[in-house]
C-alpha cells in the first residue's frame, strides 16, 4: 500500500503544471473557472496549444502520434489542467471516433481522418441518440439504404452535443431491419454540408445553446465512408463505450467547484454570520467533501488497476454514478449559497454590471441546471446500475 | 502508487482469517459473545500467539508493524468473522503504552489484557467533557469519576484511565481490583464496563496525555472503520447469494430490478467506504490524522448502517432471527456508529475545519 505518486509521476506534474502557466490562456481560464460558455476559437485555440506540445491526443497509443500515456498521467493531467481552469477537451473527434479507426477503420481512413483530427481541420460531433432511442439506442431507426457505391440516409439524430461548430459527424444508421435490432446498425462516417441534412439548435433548460438536433432526408453518403463492415456497428458502439470512460468521475470538476463553493461560504452573509457558521449548510458540504475524498481515492484504486490489467474496468460505472451525483451536489450548494443573487439570468446581470452576485458565481444556478444532465447523459445512472448489476453482481 | 496489500500483510491476515473461521463460526459465536466473559479465552491466547498484537507495536519497539495498514489488516478480519475479542482495548492500549514509553511485553504476548476508560456518561466520545478527577497526596494518587461502556473493561487486568488533573488530562494506570468495576455484555455481542471510582489508587503514565490519547482514540477509529469493512464485505456477500438463491413468484428476487439497484448502490457505497479508511490509514503518522480519521469514521459511520438496513431489509424476515448470521453483523454494524464518535459528531469535526 503506498498512495503516494513516483518520483517520475511527481516531475510530469510539475512538467504539466509548468505548460499550463505558460501556455493556457488567462482568458480562457477565466472563463472556464467562471463556467462561461467557450466560443469555438476559444476550444480551437487550446485544442491548437495542445497538439503543438504534442499532448492533445491523451488517449492516442505512441503508434498512432499520441503521447504513450498511460491512465495515471492522463489523470494527473486532467486533474492539472482541471486546477488551472483549461477547457475540456472535446471527447467525439479525439477521444472516441480516433479509437474506433484505429480499431476498425482502413489504413485509408485512418490516414486521411486521424490527422485531420489533430490539426482541428475536423470538427466532429456524434450522432447517436434519437428521439426513440435514447438509453435504448439499439431501437434507433435512422436508415442508410446502399445503392451502387452510396448510401441514401434518412431520420433524425437528437442531443448533438456543439453539432452546430461541426463540419461532420460520425453515426449510427439501420442498415438491416429484420433480425435482433444489435444486428442491424453500421457506423458511417457523413459530411455535414452534404445536402438533405439540417441542424436545428436545442435550447436547454438555462437558455443555452449547447446540443442540436439532426435531420436526414435522402442524404447521399459514399460507401467508403463505412466504418468497419456492415451491421457492425453496434460491435464499434459498445467498443467505445469502453473509450468514454476517460475522466469519468470527473474528479477535477468537483475539485475546483467544492474549492469554490467553500470560498463563497466564507464571503456570503447570513444573519450577520458567514454562511459557513451555518450549521446547516456547514454539515451539507462538509459531507460532500467527505465523499470527494473518497472518490479520489476510488479513482486512484481503479486508475491504479487499469494501468495493471491495460484498460478500464466496468466499475468505472461507479466512478460515473458517484462522480456526477458529487458534481450535482456541489452546484447545489453554490446555488443555495447565494439565495435570491442566484436567480438572475446570467447574461443580464453580467451585461448590467450589478454585481448582484460575485461575477465569478453569476452562473451558478444556470450550471446547477445545465448539469442536471450529468446523470444522464454517457449512460444513465440507472444504466450504469444496470450494467454493474449484470457485470458485477452477476444478477 | 500502488494498492495492492504487502506480502507480509497479506499472510497475516490469511493466518487470521483461517484461525477466526476456526475459533468464531457463527453458532459458536451466538453462544459465547453473549455470555460471560463475553469472549473466549482459548482464542485470544489463540490471536496473541499468532502475532496478532504484535501487529500494533513497531519493529523499534519490538513488535512487527505499527502501522495504519497493519491495524486495517487485522481489523478487517476481526469484522468479517465478528470476533468478539478484546483487540480493539489492546490496540488503544498498545498506543498509550507506546506514548508512555511503558513496558508492552505483556500486551503483545496477550498474558495483561488492558482496558482504555476515556469516555463518561455525559462525555462518551470526546476529550473536552471529561470530569473524572485525579487527586495527588504527596506521591499517591487517586481517581474520583465514573468510566462508561469501557470496552473489554468486564475481563481486563489493567484499566488505563483518563482523568483530569489541577492542570490537564492525564493518564493513570488504575487495578481493576480498586475500583468498581461492573461488567456486562452488548447487544452486538462482546463485553464492557461502568468502572466507578472512588478515591481509587492509580498510577501516574502519562502527566499530559491530551495528544497521546487522540492518538488512541484515532487508531481506535480507524480500527472500527476497517471492522466496519471487514463485516460490510461478508454482508454483502450474504445478501448476493440470498437475492440469487431465494425465489419468489417463480424466480430468484435479485431478478428484480428494485433490489439490483440496491445492491449497486450499497457496492458502490462500500467501496467508497474502503477508499477513505484507506486514506486514513495512509495517514496516520501525518500531521493531518485527524482530518483523515474524522472523514473516515463519519463516512463509515453512516454506510455501515445503510448496509446494516438494508441487509436486514433484503434478507426479508430471515435476518431478523438470531439463528441468521446476518442479524449479529447488523447489529455490529450498527452498534459501531456508537462508538468513539458517530457519524454526526465526526462530521461536527469536518464542520469545524471547513470554518477555520
Amino acid at each position: 500500500m503506498d498512495l503516494n505518486f513516483t518520483e517520475q509521476e511527481l516531475a510530469f506534474r510539475e512538467e504539466v503544471r509548468r505548460f499550463l502557466d505558460e501556455k493556457l490562456p488567462a482568458e480562457i481560464a477565466d472563463k472556464v473557472i467562471a463556467g462561461r460558455e467557450l466560443t469555438k476559437s476559444d476550444m480551437e485555440r487550446w485544442h491548437a496549444i495542445l497538439n503543438a506540445r504534442g499532448w492533445l491526443a491523451s488517449t492516442w497509443p505512441v503508434d498512432f502520434g499520441g503521447p504513450g500515456w498511460g491512465p495515471v498521467e492522463r489523470h494527473i493531467f486532467e486533474e492539472e489542467a482541471c486546477r488551472a481552469g483549461a477547457p475540456r477537451v472535446l471527447p467525439f473527434g479525439l477521444h472516441m471516433l480516433a479509437h474506433v479507426l484505429m480499431k476498425f477503420g482502413t489504413k485509408e481512413q485512418q490516414d486521411h481522418y486521424l490527422p485531420r483530427i489533430l490539426e482541428g481541420t475536423d470538427w466532429w460531433c456524434q450522432g447517436y441518440s434519437e428521439p426513440g432511442a435514447g438509453s435504448d439506442l439499439a431501437s434507433l431507426r435512422t436508415t442508410a439504404v446502399r445503392g451502387g457505391d452510396a448510401y441514401l440516409v434518412n431520420g433524425q439524430k437528437t442531443w448533438t452535443t456543439l453539432g452546430q461548430h461541426a463540419n461532420r459527424i460520425f453515426c449510427l444508421v439501420r442498415t438491416k431491419k429484420d433480425g435482433k435490432p444489435q444486428e442491424g446498425i453500421s457506423f458511417l462516417l457523413v459530411d455535414l454540408d452534404s445536402p438533405g441534412i439540417e441542424m436545428r439548435p436545442i435550447r436547454l433548460i438555462e437558455g443555452g445553446h449547447e446540443v442540436n438536433e439532426v435531420f436526414f432526408t435522402d442524404v447521399r453518403v459514399p460507401a467508403e465512408n463505412l466504418v468497419g463492415d456492415e451491421n457492425q456497428g453496434w460491435t464499434i458502439a459498445k467498443y467505445l463505450l469502453t473509450h468514454e470512460r476517460t475522466n469519468i468521475a470527473g474528479i477535477g470538476f468537483s475539485v475546483q467547484a467544492f474549492e469554490q463553493v467553500k470560498a463563497l461560504a466564507r464571503t456570503v452573509k447570513r444573519g450577520g454570520k458567514r454562511l459557513i457558521d451555518d450549521p446547516l449548510y456547514a454539515a451539507r458540504l462538509a459531507r460532500v467533501e467527505a465523499e470527494l475524498e473518497a472518490l479520489k481515492i476510488t479513482n486512484l484504486r481503479m486508475l491504479s488497476n487499469a494501468q495493471k490489467n491495460g484498460q478500464p474496468g466496468l466499475e468505472s460505472s461507479m466512478l460515473k454514478i458517484k462522480g456526477t451525483v458529487i458534481r450535482q451536489a456541489l452546484n447545489d450548494l453554490a446555488r443555495r449559497a447565494l439565495g435570491p443573487a442566484a436567480g438572475p439570468f446570467p447574461a443580464e446581470a453580467l451585461a448590467g454590471n450589478l454585481e448582484i452576485a460575485p461575477p465569478e458565481h453569476a452562473r451558478a444556478a444556470a450550471r446547477y441546471f445545465n448539469n442536471r444532465k450529468i446523470s444522464i447523459f454517457g449512460g444513465s445512472n440507472e444504466i450504469q446500475r444496470n450494467i454493474l448489476s449484470k457485470s458485477m453482481l452477476e444478477l | 502508487m500502488d494498492f495492492e496489500t504487502s506480502d507480509d500483510r497479506r499472510m497475516l491476515a490469511d493466518t487470521l482469517a483461517r484461525f477466526l473461521a476456526e475459533a468464531c463460526p457463527p453458532e459458536k459465536r451466538a453462544t459465547l459473545a453473549y455470555a460471560a466473559p463475553f469472549h473466549d479465552h482459548e482464542a485470544w491466547s489463540g490471536l496473541a500467539g499468532l502475532g496478532v498484537l504484535m501487529a500494533f507495536i513497531p519493529e523499534a519497539e519490538g513488535g512487527l508493524g505499527g502501522r495504519g495498514f497493519d491495524v486495517m489488516t487485522v481489523f478487517e478480519q476481526i469484522g468479517r468473522a465478528l470476533s468478539p475479542e478484546p483487540v480493539l482495548p489492546a490496540l488503544m492500549a498498545a498506543r498509550l503504552l507506546l506514548a508512555a514509553r511503558g513496558d508492552v511485553d505483556g500486551l503483545m504476548s496477550g498474558e495483561v489484557r488492558l482496558a482504555v476508560a476515556i469516555g463518561e456518561p455525559d462525555a462518551p466520545w470526546d476529550l473536552s467533557d471529561i470530569a473524572t478527577r485525579a487527586e495527588r497526596n504527596a506521591d499517591r494518587w487517586t481517581l474520583t469519576g465514573r468510566k462508561s461502556v469501557v470496552y473489554g473493561g468486564n475481563d481486563a487486568d489493567r484499566l488505563l484511565v483518563a482523568a483530569r488533573t489541577g492542570e490537564g488530562l492525564s493518564l493513570f494506570d488504575v487495578s481493576p481490583e480498586n475500583a468498581g468495576v461492573i461488567g456486562y455484555g452488548m447487544i452486538d455481542g462482546g463485553g464492557a464496563a461502568e468502572v466507578i471510582l472512588d478515591a481509587t489508587p492509580a498510577t501516574l503514565l502519562i502527566e499530559n496525555a491530551e495528544d497521546a490519547l487522540n492518538d488512541a482514540l484515532d487508531h481506535g477509529r480507524l480500527a472500527l472503520c476497517a471492522e466496519a469493512l471487514g463485516a460490510m464485505d461478508h454482508v454483502q456477500a450474504l445478501t448476493l447469494d440470498y437475492l440469487k438463491t431465494r425465489q419468489q413468484f417463480g424466480r430468484p428476487i435479485g431478478k428484480n430490478q428494485a433490489l439490483q439497484h440496491r445492491m449497486v448502490d450499497l457496492m458502490t457505497e462500500i467501496e467508497q467506504a474502503r477508499s477513505i479508511t484507506i486514506l486514513a490509514a495512509s495517514r496516520m503518522a501525518e500531521g493531518d490524522r485527524a482530518r483523515s480519521v474524522a472523514m473516515a469514521k463519519h463516512l463509515v459511520g453512516r454506510v455501515a448502517t445503510l448496509v446494516a438496513e438494508e441487509a436486514i431489509q433484503m434478507h426479508g424476515g430471515i435476518a431478523m432471527t438470531w439463528e441468521h448470521p446476518v442479524s449479529h453483523y447488523a447489529k455490529r454494524l450498527v452498534m459501531i456508529d456508537h462508538q468513539l464518535g458517530d457519524t454526526d459528531f465526526h462530521l461536527s469535526r469536518l464542520m469545524e475545519d471547513l470554518r477555520a
